[in-house]
């Protein structure tokens, strides 16, 4: 036994301070994190959105879809918080409702997309060579094309239908992950651990997946918060022009297209509010976004 | 006339995450005009934030907490930041360790370096002729071509000569050099310490050298301070320092060197265990006390007050004991070595050749090498970088694939090219220790799971069997079981260095190739990886192809040695005969370029820099920089190696002219060669 051995098994306590020192020197991303008072804020208007749509239909005053024609486009009163529609629907209920199907479709959507694009950078990052050269010119050709044309035309050659549009934004956000994964995977390709499990016989799938993939969750989950308020966004433009979600739901950006008309006749509650639930989704995503962007940099 | 640099009682405290941490405690020492004072020390101990602190160009987190620096008799403490700037702009100058990234990318070095005589006060015209000038002065060939270029057209070697110059253009009273060296190839840092210590004595600049490096500090240094957690724990002449160490931690540093002449058979190196202490604990009796042999309650109760033995100062209770100090380490192997058999070679080469191509450029990294590797045995590979060391052992295990024409051949049967192709047998059998333990070990994933993964692969265990033998492989080399669920972030260098090891131990292995497994690692953690390698050797009868530039530690560890440069073997035998000479001019230079703690070996210096591999010189690729070249010859016609004998060298040089006469022109004589030996 060597005198060394015999020291450390004596010592244990100083080993570990040592250890423990090393990685203390700098905040962890954790902390980071915990501090940032961007995530936080964002996390708060998302956890929001997201407690609604899962308990709405069971908080909410007013059934959102029943009708009251006698009350059409009432304003905002102590009855009816946000006012009524041209239906005579109270648009609290609505609001509050209305946040169940565009946070099912855009969580889902980006999902895909994030799978998707993951996989395929992940693929072009490790295997390089003629796959990786095929790969990048179709991102470029694809991340090139406008995002909403590309979705408005599949839509109409499909008809609309919410599997259609998670399909749609999630291939068409692919790409677009898939070059940030790419470039965050070739970093980490030129690194010995990935010699290593080459040496030991790893195939390629156990090579990107089991040793790449963890190193790069880290740009990975900023670049799919990202793009979640970017697929909110496209979720909402597709059902204002009505290829998207598809009525009676009572969507925000249906709800703008059914009732911008009104706008001119002094009825600015029968959109405002759905507009306004949008811009907040969109900005608290955005917001965790930059909290994690944050934590990541440090 | 006063002092160009004097620390009295500093006290640097980094507040990091609410904690205060304490990097230096208690540093006084004294500069004197002229003077050159070296600070050695571990990582970790402090050196480079004492350097910042004498140039008060501390990070926001830190603070001088108590005590002075004063430089040229001024107290810094008292000057406001206009008068702080005319110093730095006057007085003193830093030369970093990473010359690439002290250099601005997007200037030309002319451009850089006329800033600095601007700054002075010198207009641009004249600053650019000062420049061209100073350029010269630090040996730079070509100072119009050079002031041209932008900094990564330059090698490192000549990106830090641009910094020298820039540092000295001003005529400082003191020079700063944290680890000036640390990134250069063996005969450039040669080149460069001499170019140091020359212009040291043309201008009168004071020294401050910062290193890790004993025998660069013994070499250029009069003055030699040890740092040790903070703590100045030995000052004194370079001389007595070295020769008398009247510190535990100095004697325990200097004997982890591999001594010349020391190998492996004649016993263990000595290691310092333990870690040293974490800054923000609080310290009651000596820093060293937890590691120290000589410790008693008196030492970790009372610090030790400076004790004078004649200009030369130690922190320690003990002082007087330290001359006969135990090892820390036991001397004797526990299973004796084992002569390695030569028997047929149990891995060969046979004209092995690499040519990479980079944008349409052919880079030939590797040209016909032949090496044999017996059972047990260790071959060391030795070269500067662009020798094409790292791109053989690439080679070896399987990760890129040699030009048609070579082979490898293990138990005299061909190898597989990729280790792809290979058997599973052939892939266990051949296995690797990469240099860098950061980049190796995947940050991801647990200890358990780093090596548990191996053993699923390569021995196809499982269950109960394969956490038997991942605790057997821990034991083996020396880490403990609580280390499974960590994950290397929590590691120190050492012990990523072991979970390292340990992996490539996983399959059994019978060769191991090692690309400078300890060149990341402080001396002291150094020996114990080189203990521990020759350890797992004895007991499982691995064999070895070490990589390495420290020929110290080659000369330790290897059985035989391949000298290589520019991608070609130039030198081929047993180590002994490779250090006895008659040597390749290439490996002379090499071992005369190795900074010494003893008596002066005379220096060779080898001219100009290494050829790019790109266009290799044509004939013998050493003629653009032998200090022997013949002539035409050696331009025309490239010297055959004869691997018949034992010991081979690739020299147009008849084998019975090798042997230099003891006055030989080129020879040029130690700058400080008066340290004594240990």
């Amino acid at each position: 036994m060597s005198a060394e051995q015999s020291v450390s098994a004596v010592r244990p306590l100083a080993e570990t301070k040592q250890e423990v020192l090393e990685d203390s020197q700098a905040p962890t991303r954790w902390e980071v994190l915990r501090r940032s008072g961007t995530f936080w804020a964002g996390g708060g208007i998302v956890g929001f959105w997201a407690l609604a749509a899962l308990l709405g239909p069971r908080l909410v005053p007013w059934d959102p879809y029943a009708t009251d024609l006698l009350h059409e486009l009432a304003p905002p009163s102590a009855a009816h918080w946000f006012g009524t529609d041209q239906l005579g629907r109270d648009i609290f209920s609505r609001v509050i409702v209305g946040s169940r199907d565009i946070l099912t479709i855009a969580p889902l959507a980006t999902l895909l997309g994030t799978f998707a694009g993951a996989t395929l950078g992940l693929a072009g990052g490790y295997l390089g060579g003629l796959f990786d050269i095929i790969l990048g010119r179709i991102i470029e050709v694809l991340v090139s094309l406008p995002l909403i044309i590309v979705a408005l035309l599949v839509l109409v050659a499909l008809g609309p239908s919410s599997v259609t549009v998670v399909i749609v934004i999630g291939l068409v956000f692919a790409p677009v992950i898939a070059r940030t994964v790419r470039a965050a995977v070739l970093g980490e390709r030129a690194l010995d651990y990935v010699a290593a499990a080459e040496l030991r016989g790893e195939n390629a799938l156990a090579i990107m997946f089991v040793e790449i993939l963890p190193n790069v969750m880290g740009p990975v989950l900023v670049e799919t918060t990202a793009r979640l308020g970017y697929a909110i966004f496209t979720v909402a433009s597709l059902s204002f022009l009505g290829f998207g979600i598809q009525p009676p739901s009572p969507d925000w950006g249906l709800t703008i297209a059914e009732n911008y008309g009104v706008i001119a006749g002094g009825y600015w509650w029968a959109v405002a509010f759905d507009a306004a639930a949008t811009a907040s989704l969109v900005v608290g995503v955005n917001l965790l976004a930059d909290g994690l962007y944050g934590a990541l940099a440090a | 006339m006063s002092a160009s640099l004097s620390v009295e009682g500093l006290e640097v405290t980094y507040r990091a995450r609410g904690r205060d941490q304490r990097v230096l405690r208690d540093v006084s020492f004294t500069i004197p005009a002229g003077g050159a004072y070296g600070l050695v020390g571990e990582s970790g101990s402090g050196k480079s934030t004492l350097a910042l602190a004498a140039l008060d160009v501390l990070p926001r987190a830190g603070q001088i907490t108590a005590g002075r620096v004063r430089i040229g008799g001024e107290d810094l403490r008292g000057l406001d930041g206009a008068a702080l700037r005319r110093l730095r702009a006057r007085q003193v100058s830093m030369v970093f360790q990473d010359p690439a990234r002290a250099l601005n990318p997007t200037l030309t070095i002319g451009r850089q370096m006329a800033e600095v005589y601007e700054v002075l006060g010198l207009p641009r015209a004249e600053g650019e002729t000062r420049a061209a000038s100073m350029l010269g002065r630090v040996r730079i060939a070509a100072p119009q071509r050079v002031m041209a270029s932008y900094p990564h057209q330059l090698s490192g070697g000549q990106q830090q000569r641009v910094l020298i110059a820039m540092a000295l253009a001003k005529e400082p009273e003191l020079l700063v050099l944290d680890e000036p060296t640390t990134g250069l190839d063996a005969t450039v840092e040669a080149e460069v310490l001499d170019l140091i210590t020359s212009l040291r004595d043309e201008l009168g600049t004071a020294l401050f050298l910062i290193s890790h490096n004993l025998r660069i500090v013994g070499r250029m240094c009069e003055r030699v301070g040890v740092l040790y957690a903070g703590t100045l724990v030995e000052d004194g002449p370079s001389e007595t320092l070295f020769a008398n160490p009247r510190h535990p931690y100095t004697r325990g540093l200097l004997r982890c060197l591999p001594e010349a002449g020391r190998r492996k058979e004649n016993g263990r190196l000595e290691t310092i265990p333990g870690f040293p202490p974490p800054p923000d604990r609080r310290i009651v009796g000596c820093v060293f006390a937890e590691r120290c042999l000589l410790a008693d309650a008196h030492c970790r109760a009372v610090a030790p007050p400076p004790r004078d033995f004649g200009g030369h100062v130690a922190l320690c209770h003990h002082a007087e004991r330290v001359p006969d100090l135990a090892r820390a380490t036991a001397d004797a192997w526990t299973a004796p070595p084992v002569p390695p058999a030569h028997l047929p070679p149990l891995l060969e080469t046979r004209d092995l050749s690499k040519t990479y191509r980079d944008g349409g450029v052919a880079v030939r990294a590797l040209s016909d090498v032949s090496l044999a590797l017996g059972s047990a045995e260790t071959l060391g590979l030795v070269g500067e970088s662009g020798s094409g060391k790292t791109t053989l052992a690439r080679l070896l295990v399987g990760l890129a694939e040699p030009d048609a024409g070579g082979a490898i051949r293990l138990d005299g049967a061909p190898l597989e090219a990729r280790a792809r192709g290979r058997s599973v047998a052939a892939r266990k059998a051949l296995q690797i220790v990469f240099q860098n333990p950061d980049s190796a070990l995947n940050r991801a994933h647990t200890v358990r799971h780093l090596i548990g993964r191996v053993l699923g692969r390569l021995e196809g265990l499982t269950g109960k069997t394969r956490e038997r033998r991942l605790t057997e492989l821990l034991a083996a080399v020396r880490l403990e079981k609580r280390h499974l669920g960590q994950r290397p972030r929590q590691l120190s260098g050492g012990l990523k260095q072991r979970v390292a090891i340990a992996r490539a131990f996983a399959g059994d292995p019978r060769i191991v190739i090692c690309d400078e497994p300890t060149s990341a690692l402080d001396v002291s953690v150094q020996a114990a990886i080189l203990n521990l390698l020759v350890d797992l050797q004895h007991e499982r009868r691995a064999s070895y192809v070490f990589i390495s530039h420290d020929l110290g530690v080659v000369r330790y560890l290897a059985d035989r040695i391949a000298v290589l440069y520019l991608g070609r073997l130039m030198e081929y035998g047993p180590t002994e005969e490779i250090f006895r000479g008659p040597h390749h001019p290439y490996t002379e230079a090499l071992l005369s370029a190795v900074p010494t703690l003893g008596a002066g070996r005379e220096r060779i210096r080898l001219e100009g820099e290494i050829p790019s591999p790109v266009a290799p010189p044509p004939g013998c690729v050493f003629h653009t920089r032998c200090p022997r070249k013949l002539g035409a010859v050696c331009e025309r016609e490239e010297p055959k190696l004869d691997l018949s004998g034992e010991h081979a060298i690739r020299c147009h040089i008849p084998r019975a002219a090798l042997p230099r006469s003891r006055d030989g022109q080129m020879r040029a004589p130690l700058a400080r060669n008066d340290v004594p030996t240990l």
